[in-house]
């Protein structure tokens, strides 16, 4: 009794909410007896999306201009107190015919800081920086050909790579640029075959493109020939190398796991070799070979990676002027602490081969690096204003060589189209030759104002 | 007094059509119908979107991509997808692309392609119901939330709509104590979601603006999320929808993040 009792005042209680019941009463206003149909449901006609039969344009254009000045917060003995200073416009251009699709981005830079006019390509420096000039074919279904001035990424560290040998601006990195002026581009052939189990990506520089490393002409750096820190502007004598690279990757995925194998031939992206006879630095010759895994694990994203340095001038460890083969390895892990907030963290170890022999042929006075070199990477992401505002900072930590870099940044869009941007990097150690400590004097802070089109 | 009666009789019979009728149509198959015409239509499809953001001071922002979409069990109305999203506007995310493989037992797979430094990243996908691409709707409202997730009840029923009541089984992870939907009878859509509170408020709102039927498939293809309490809101429509288009899986792999299928994106 009690049941049907209460299913009948149950009923009854839907007989009153519901307005088919009320034929007689007054209709519920829209949000009381539910939301009125939409058009396309009931009595309204759907608003009807015409197709816009607009002939499809030869090519899309981008691009920014945008103005970026950044100073040092000390003095550096010899050096202008500005490290950054320049206004860019950037014109990106891309289209696809039917037999290929194809990118071409141009930044125009005034650089009154660097002061170089002259535009050389191959560093990125003048007025006309060619960021990308390629085009894409694809020669069977399972396969695509790019070729041309490319930016190329691959590899699971976060701002430490190990098997990524592509070109790096650290000076771009150093000085504020924003963080996509890192990556240098490469004139290259790659080439991509996809399987259902693995792929590979085969990438061919005929030119060896080094990494712009710091130079000395706007950042001081430690000159381990000299036993100081520069007080010189001026870029140091680098002997070029013209052969070849070759970078070759076979990757797949099991399951939510992504794998991947690397290969590399070609040169020290940065001069760390030294020519005695010819007073210069050299890039020597260097093969690598490496490994990585990367994954969703405790609620966020895990990834190691593995690389063998293979310095091919160096036999016995004994060259001081060449550097001695290297194990590299990594393991990361990032995920989201609260909404809005992501953290990650790094662990870097860089062991040494032959470490008697180097240290039995260090020269004296020059940096010594330990024969684990360990860095520690801490990145912190805050999303603000409806991911309007992000505040980020990474510091990047050695234990080993007491030093570290501080990378900060603010960047508000005000509008869609119009950022503004503050940061600073800074940098210290205990001693102003190792890695990150030498480059103390240049701590800088910088701001930046973007327009997009 | 007649009158009264008569006004019982019609109530009594109502009751009964409302009754038979819920037992008819099983709450769990009209989420699931509902789920279905959401996320599910077809075998894959297509759309152009846009949205606009307008925050609680009238200041609009834009966000256009083309949304790819591939069904795991062509078919079957549930269960894993793909998706591939490429940006083409604000300026600033020119080209960006982005992956999901979305999971039901597990967090979705997500990677993002950031074209300036030739970069496929890696998501972590513990935040679904976190702000999709800064606008007011989350990236389980773009994906869809796995039903199994909440308990739904049937509350009311009239001639246009089943009105259902989810609560979450785990209050862990989500901001809703509770969610009301509006479904349209004969279609199934969701044509209005009210999210809940603690507090037993209305603090986020979904509406259906106007369906569309293409390729005999009932379309939403105006639809707007508006924060309550922010007094903010984004509306997003569709354009150029398409289905079974006969989507290949490769399109939601690396590859077409790093080369996006330009013919599709057009």
């Amino acid at each position: 009794m009690a049941f049907s009792r209460s299913v009948f005042s149950l009923a009854l209680l839907s007989a009153v909410l519901s307005p088919a019941a009320l034929a007689d009463g007054p209709s519920l206003p829209p949000g009381l007896g539910g939301p009125s149909l939409p058009p396309g449901l009931g009595d309204k006609e759907a608003e009807v999306t015409v197709k816009e039969e607009v002939s499809e344009p030869a090519f899309n254009i981008t691009g920014f201009i945008e103005a970026r000045a950044g100073a040092r917060l000390q003095n550096a003995q010899g050096y202008d107190d500005w490290t950054l200073g320049e206004i860019r416009g950037q014109l990106a251009l891309d289209g696809m015919t039917d037999a290929m699709t194809w990118r071409v981005t141009a930044d125009a830079v005034l650089d009154p800081v660097l002061e170089e006019y002259g535009t050389d390509l191959g560093r990125g420096e003048g007025v006309l920086d060619l960021r990308e000039a390629w085009a894409l074919f694809r020669p069977s279904d399972n396969m695509d050909l790019k070729l041309g001035r490319q930016i190329l990424t691959w590899g699971t560290g976060d701002l430490l790579f190990i098997n990524d040998l592509f070109p790096k601006d650290w000076n771009a990195f150093f000085i504020g640029r924003d963080v996509e002026y890192l990556k240098a581009p490469s004139d290259a052939l790659k080439l991509s075959w996809y399987g259902a189990k693995a792929s590979i990506d085969l990438v061919v520089t005929p030119q060896f493109d080094p990494d712009r490393s710091i130079d000395g002409r706007v950042l001081t750096y430690f000159n381990p020939m000299m036993g100081e820190t520069n007080t010189i502007p001026a870029a140091m004598p680098i002997r070029s190398e013209n052969g070849p690279e070759m970078s070759a990757r076979l990757y797949g995925q099991s399951g939510s796991m992504e794998w991947a194998l690397y290969f590399y031939n070609g040169y020290w992206k940065s001069p760390t070799g030294f020519d005695v006879i010819d007073m210069e630095a050299t890039y020597p010759e260097l093969a690598v070979y490496g490994a990585s895994i990367r994954l969703p694990i405790l609620g966020g994203i895990g990834n190691a990676e593995v690389g063998y340095y293979d310095s091919r001038d160096e036999k016995s460890g004994a060259d001081p002027f060449t550097p001695n083969s290297q194990w590299r390895f990594l393991v990361g892990f990032e995920r989201e602490i609260v909404p809005n907030l992501t953290g990650a963290v790094q662990y870097y170890v860089e062991k040494t081969e032959d470490y008697d022999a180097y240290l039995g042929a260090l020269i004296p006075g020059a940096p010594k690096v330990d024969e684990y070199r360990q860095i520690l990477t801490l990145r912190v992401t805050q999303q603000m204003m409806n991911q309007n505002l992000t505040l980020s900072g990474f510091n990047f930590y050695s234990p080993t060589d007491e030093d570290g870099y501080l990378r900060l940044n603010a960047a508000y869009k005000v509008t869609d189209a119009l950022r503004l941007e503050a940061g600073g990097n800074i940098f210290y150690g205990e001693s102003s030759a190792s890695f990150f400590g030498q480059f103390e004097d240049n701590t800088n802070l910088y701001v930046a104002i973007r327009r997009s089109f | 007094m007649t009158q009264n009666i008569r006004k019982m009789t019609i109530a009594m019979a109502a009751i009964l059509t409302t009754a038979t009728s819920a037992w008819a149509m099983d709450v769990e198959e009209i989420v699931a119908k509902a789920n279905e015409v959401s996320y599910y239509q077809g075998d894959d499809g297509r759309a152009k979107v846009n949205m606009t953001i307008t925050d609680d001071q009238g200041r609009e922002r834009t966000r256009a991509f083309v949304i790819l979409r591939k069904d795991n069990e062509p078919g079957a109305g549930s269960g894993e997808q793909k998706f591939y999203v490429f940006f083409s506007r604000p300026a600033d995310v020119n080209k960006t692309a982005f992956l999901v493989w979305k999971h039901m037992d597990k967090d979705d797979d997500r990677w993002l392609y950031l074209p300036g430094l030739d970069l496929v990243k890696r998501i972590a996908a513990s935040d679904k119901r976190s702000s999709f691409v800064g606008s007011n709707f989350f990236y389980e409202d773009v994906s869809g939330r796995n039903p199994d997730l909440d308990t739904h009840a049937l509350v009311q029923e009239d001639d246009n709509y089943y009105v259902l009541e989810s609560t979450p089984k785990d209050k862990a992870g989500v901001e809703f104590a509770s969610y009301k939907s509006w479904i349209h009878k004969a279609t199934f859509l969701p044509i209005k979601i009210d999210y809940i509170n603690d507090a037993g408020e209305v603090y986020r709102t979904y509406e259906a603006l106007n369906v569309e039927e293409v390729g005999g498939y009932m379309t939403v293809t105006a639809s707007k999320m508006t924060d309550v309490k922010a007094g903010s809101s984004t509306s997003m429509t569709y354009s150029d929808v398409a289905y079974d288009m006969g989507l290949e899986d490769d399109i939601f792999s690396e590859r077409y993040l790093r080369n996006p299928p330009r013919n599709l994106l057009r």
